[in-house]
């Protein structure tokens, strides 16, 4: 027996496939797709990233090299037929090294990245949603980290805890958090009081399907763009700690730990500067060129050209 | 708007206490102490010094002490450029001006205080210069490109500034080193004695915040060029240079205005691989080489500082960006 329904009063509202259907014809993330493919930076970014990580992922194993392998032999030997990056002091593999150096740099952009994304989008919507004192409590704790040296932050906590790598993803995380948890509580704070919620409300839809296919896409945007943005800043802060000392321990390699090993022989040796900081600010440069297209392409306001 | 200010000055009071209370008690939680260098003194040497210090008494007295001896006790700024001393420099002692002790230092024998007042008109002297570059290169850059998006203009100017964000600092320094003191030899290396000395370090900090601000204005200045009173002012017939510095400007650096505010409180206070490089005696190594060496009233004299400042800073560009957006308003 399938006759349409007749309304009746106070029963919740069922949509139908077709209504469905028309919603998904014109998806914000089509639209998005189509700019972002139509942006030739960001997709220039996007394969630079992917031929990155299949260098990084890949290349160790088809070098003949490893990365703490030394031959005094070779010492500072200028980039060259055998050692394509040349060599650094210890005469090791420097193609290598900056190899397995990227698998850290990108293992740490990634996996910090999502710690920061899981405290901030949790932080940022619990206090969006809830509102009241209950968020003035929490943006004042963001307000007052904020009021922290970053920096100084992540070196207290890498002394405190020791120099293990798993615990300098953490510690990066513990303080890129900040920013994540402003957007997101802006977002869904305004979303809290946009009609199309309101209507949704109205036409009677359950609470998991408002949150599940209309707040979470529209949340989704920005902070796509923003994880973009923060794996960058990420991996610049680990560079930096390598820089300090701090980060990932010889004989492991990093990018940071190389440019700073460079800087100090670079009147000499210019490979050792040079090579490391190419490849970590291609990445950089890459991320954002991606990041700055994401954000082009998922700006509502842009108009479907 | 004066009662603005007082009341977040009010509001900004408590959040410098807890980053100091928050500061002291985190880092006295890292494993080992000040006197535990690679010769440890003698037991009873080591109690001693500890008593002397303060440090032997329960965490929660210590704290309260450190807060009390920080806490302002008079209000006379002006002190702070005062020259007791006669060396033709401002003292910028914050103990004759607030009344504010930050404690000895275990490494050193200038207390906390006189090592800020020593080293922070340097960074600031450095940072001021960095912004100057930064605002200069950034603002133009940055206008530049939003006059003719998408031009080769706009892609030459978003990707140099790009390359500003993306070669750290500690690459870009050691590279121009390399090149203009090394090989042209136009510079020293390091060092900071002249004005020359000055150059190439604030130039490396002032690229990479340029960068920041060329991107910034860009996006600012698309946002209020597609505005209804920009193409009313045009169709008046105002000129396009009265355009943008009357009209568009205004709006069009509020982004920059309001990411100037932390990160103008961070060049100010000095950058530890600036400082590293360059061999310059700024306030930013402290804040790196304090905690390795488990300089507890230093680590959180340069924290408190520095948290002041991005309190301060931020009060500023909320009441910059009331002035520069007439929408906007006081609460």
């Amino acid at each position: 027996m399938n006759t349409p329904a007749a309304p009746i009063p106070n029963a919740p509202f069922v949509p139908d496939t077709a209504f469905e259907e028309a919603e998904q014809g014109t998806s914000l993330w089509k639209d998005a797709w189509a700019r972002l493919r139509k942006n030739k930076m960001a997709v220039f970014g996007a394969g630079t990233l992917v031929f990155m990580a299949l260098f990084c992922l890949i290349g160790p194993f088809i070098s003949p090299y490893t990365y703490d392998a030394q031959d005094l032999n070779q010492y500072a030997k200028p980039p060259s037929a055998q050692h394509w990056f040349g060599t650094d002091k210890l005469g090791r593999d420097q193609l290598t090294r900056i190899m397995y150096g990227g698998r850290i740099s990108l293992a740490v952009g990634i996996c910090a990245t999502m710690v920061s994304l899981t405290i901030g989008v949790l932080w940022g919507a619990v206090a969006g949603y809830a509102g009241g004192k209950l968020d003035t409590v929490m943006m004042r704790i963001v307000d007052i980290l904020y009021a922290l040296p970053f920096t100084i932050f992540v070196i207290l906590l890498m002394v405190f805890f020791g120099r293990n790598i798993i615990l300098l993803f953490a510690a990066i995380g513990a303080v890129e958090w900040l920013t994540m948890a402003r957007i997101v509580r802006g977002q869904v704070q305004s979303l809290r009081k946009m009609e199309f919620i309101e209507a949704a409300i109205a036409l009677g839809l359950s609470r998991r399907r408002i949150i599940l296919r209309h707040m979470i896409p529209n949340v989704l945007g920005p902070v796509m763009v923003y994880t973009t943005l923060t794996i960058p800043a990420v991996m610049l802060l680990e560079a930096f700690l390598s820089f300090l000392g701090l980060g990932v321990q010889p004989p492991m390699s990093s990018w940071g730990s190389m440019i700073k090993d460079g800087a100090e022989v670079m009147e000499e040796f210019w490979w050792m500067l040079i090579l490391p900081g190419l490849f970590l600010s291609l990445t950089l440069f890459s991320l954002n060129f991606l990041g700055d297209g994401l954000r082009d392409a998922l700006d509502p306001k842009a108009s479907k050209d | 708007m004066l009662r603005f200010i007082t009341f977040r000055l009010l509001q900004a009071i408590p959040v410098v206490f807890i980053v100091a209370a928050a500061t002291f008690i985190m880092c006295r939680q890292i494993p080992g102490g000040p006197f535990d260098s690679e010769k440890p003194p003698p037991p009873e040497i080591k109690r001693q010094l500890e008593s002397f210090y303060g440090l032997n008494k329960p965490l929660g007295q210590q704290t309260l002490d450190y807060l009390w001896s920080i806490c302002p006790k008079k209000f006379m700024p002006h002190r702070l450029f005062l020259d007791a001393n006669n060396d033709g420099r401002a003292d910028f002692d914050l103990k004759a001006a607030f009344g504010s002790d930050f404690g000895p230092s275990f490494k050193s024998v200038r207390s906390v205080n006189e090592t800020i007042a020593d080293s922070f008109p340097v960074s600031f002297q450095l940072g001021a210069m960095a912004l100057a570059i930064a605002l200069l290169l950034g603002i133009p850059a940055g206008v530049a490109a939003a006059l003719r998006p998408n031009s080769w203009v706009d892609y030459f100017a978003s990707g140099i500034s790009m390359l500003g964000v993306c070669v750290p600092t500690f690459v870009m320094g050691p590279i121009l080193v390399l090149v203009f003191a090394l090989n042209l030899r136009w510079f020293n290396a390091s060092g900071w004695f002249d004005f020359k000395d000055q150059l190439l370090p604030s130039l490396t900090l002032g690229i990479a915040y340029a960068a920041y601000v060329a991107r910034l204005t860009r996006g600012g200045m698309l946002e209020v060029l597609n505005q209804d009173f920009i193409r009313t002012a045009r169709s008046k017939g105002a000129s396009e240079g009265r355009v943008i510095l009357k009209h568009a400007l205004r709006g069009g650096l509020l982004p920059v205005i309001s990411f100037l505010g932390p990160a103008a409180a961070g060049i100010i206070t000095g950058s530890f691989v600036i400082e590293t490089i360059f061999q310059v005696p700024g306030l930013g190594r402290h804040f790196v080489t304090s905690a390795f060496n488990r300089d507890y009233f230093l680590i959180t004299g340069t924290v408190v500082f520095y948290a002041a400042l991005v309190v301060l800073f931020n009060l500023a560009v909320d009441v910059v960006q009331v002035w520069l957006n007439p929408k906007l308003k006081f609460e």
